[in-house]
């Protein structure tokens, strides 16, 4: 018997061993050198020197950092909203007596498994020439301009795209979180009395709060590495308005000679990532209701 | 009890107008796609109105220039591959830290240590890794392949030690006394009773490896090998004033994962959602 557990257990270790080095060597492998790199002059090629914490010194002061850590933050906070409000509507919507339910829980859902290249191409010729179109046929003289040529109003563009593949994904997590709340308390709430404003604010949604904070970590991890939308949409014009971090990252750390300084500041961005899923899960916990 | 609630038309009704949403984009990818450019005006109708005639000229120079079957098949062997290494590698790994964990100390650091892979973002990998993989000879779809199974390993340990838990450790011990080894009875008893979440870690693995840009981007550049969405991008630098065939092409890439998901959309909805409560 003894000899059969060791014998377990080293099949155990022969498993887990390989398993561990191949993450190591794909993951923590990178994630270390990363660091590393941040502390040098490193251009991507030839030679470099350390530097010390100068990259991270001159990460809080370079315009084009803080502009993109400001869109990107923006654009996080408006998505994750926007996509939450909208996407626990749609759930209520397709989770009441409605026909054709599972049709239409299977259209709204088709936004989700498209690639977001291709959908932001598709709309880049939306807001580029459909939307002025039809701002001049009706003389709507705000439309009749791309947003996506707009400093000011671009990063809507992006921000439409990005809610309407995000919708389609948490609306089916928040739907799985109502298909939990068990028929009778919502019977044992109308026997009370309580209106459906009320149930909403009362019954439903606290005992949603696990899908709540599902959601609202995916989204913001999701909304704050936007890269595909930009890559098709404005490819961070103009004039950088709409350079998220991860393109940022990509463009100047790739091709613009900044290996190490962009090293740098995807080392920030992993501690913000890090830090803002953390802070969401603590104070979402604190809220969850049990039944 | 259900068939005593009356359905609610109006609701019903505002949800199939809402589809228009998700239509419309779609729509007009289609109908562009099947015109030619002189019938491209600069109004509203110009873009929307059906084609004069429903060719499929546009698609089959689209396919020409984009090279599109190989592409189709470099994103079909890469996806195949990784769900196929994801679900043997990934459920061993799983089973292994989750029954591991409920003895060994050193087992539950492991499954913390590969889990928090969650939450690194790629940006911080990306440049190293690109050098890495170039260094190891690895800039290329084997690379890719190989990096997947690495990214989705936290999400899916995660979701398959978390249904471990719903398999009662009985049966292993009941294999055991059978005689049957740690292997034996990892095959024959416990990843047969895993399907249902193979199916969730296949579907979810699947959608992000299919539809991803960045990790074939930096790590196959210079390569020539195009994923379908590679194609897109190189397409667009290329052709991208040319609406009616870049729209072809886009109509192309969506093709595919559009049918997949159309044969097996309840699956799918039902995997996404699983992943989504479980993780």
């Amino acid at each position: 018997m003894k000899s059969k557990m060791t014998n377990r257990e080293k099949t155990f270790w022969a498993v887990v061993i390989p398993v561990i080095l191949l993450f190591f060597t794909f993951n923590t492998l990178p994630m270390l050198k990363g660091f590393l790199y941040s502390f040098t002059n490193y251009r991507g090629y030839g030679d470099y020197d350390y530097v010390g914490f100068r990259n991270y010194i001159d990460l809080f002061s370079d315009a084009r950092v803080g502009k993109s850590y400001l869109f990107t933050f923006k654009y996080a906070l408006a998505g994750t909203v926007l996509v939450n409000v909208l996407s626990l509507i749609m759930a209520l919507g397709l989770n009441n007596h409605i026909r054709f339910k599972s049709a239409l829980r299977g259209i709204y859902f088709v936004p989700n498994i498209l690639g977001g290249l291709v959908i932001g191409y598709i709309f880049s010729f939306f807001f580029t020439y459909i939307l002025p179109a039809v701002g001049n046929t009706f003389n709507i003289g705000w439309l009749q301009n791309s947003i996506l040529a707009s400093e000011k109003y671009a990063w809507i563009g992006v921000l439409i795209v990005g809610v309407w593949q995000a919708v389609a994904m948490n609306t089916i997590i928040y739907i799985s979180g109502l298909q939990t709340v068990p028929e009778d308390v919502y019977e044992a709430s109308s026997l009370d009395g309580a209106t459906k404003w009320q149930e909403f604010w009362k019954v439903t949604l606290p005992l949603v709060v696990p899908f709540l904070t599902i959601n609202l970590v995916l989204s913001t991890k999701n909304f704050l590495m936007v890269f595909d939308q930009i890559m098709s949409l404005t490819k961070g014009g103009p004039a950088q308005s709409t350079e998220s971090i991860s393109y940022l990252i990509y463009r100047n750390g790739m091709d613009g000679g900044q290996f190490g300084f962009q090293s740098a500041n995807a080392v920030i961005f992993f501690f913000v990532i890090v830090a803002m899923s953390i802070f969401q899960m603590t104070v979402m916990n604190k809220k969850e209701e049990q039944l | 009890m259900k068939d005593e609630k009356r359905t609610n038309w109006v609701l019903t009704i505002v949800l199939i107008l809402g589809t228009i949403t998700v239509f419309f984009p779609l729509y007009m990818a289609f109908i562009i796609a099947f015109k030619q450019p002189s019938e491209m005006t600069n109004d509203v109708a110009g873009a929307l109105a059906f084609p004069s005639r429903w060719s499929f000229d546009n698609f089959r120079q689209a396919m020409e220039v984009t090279d599109f079957w190989r592409s189709l098949g470099n994103s079909l062997l890469i996806t195949v591959a990784t769900i196929v290494l994801a679900i043997v590698i990934h459920s061993i790994a799983g089973y292994v830290i989750g029954r591991g964990m409920a003895q060994r100390k050193s087992f539950r650091l492991i499954y913390l240590y590969i889990v928090s892979g969650m939450f690194v973002p790629f940006s911080i990998l990306m440049m190293p890794l690109v050098k890495q993989t170039a260094q190891m000879g690895l800039g290329n779809r084997l690379g890719v392949i190989l990096l997947y199974v690495v990214f989705y390993m936290p999400m899916n340990v995660l979701l398959y030690t978390g249904y471990l838990k719903n398999i009662p450790i009985a049966l292993e011990e009941a294999a055991d006394i059978d005689g049957a080894s740690t292997w034996t009875t990892f095959w024959k008893v416990i990843f047969p009773m895993m399907s249902p979440m193979h199916a969730t870690v296949a579907i979810l693995t699947a959608l992000g490896t299919w539809n991803d840009v960045m990790t074939p981007l930096v790590i196959m550049s210079g390569t020539g090998i195009n994923t379908l969405p590679l194609a897109q991008l190189n397409f667009q630098t290329q052709f991208g004033t040319n609406y009616n065939l870049a729209f072809a092409s886009y109509i192309l890439a969506l093709i595919p994962i559009l049918l997949f998901y159309i044969i097996c959309q309840k699956q799918i909805l039902n995997g996404v959602a699983n992943g989504a409560v479980k993780g």
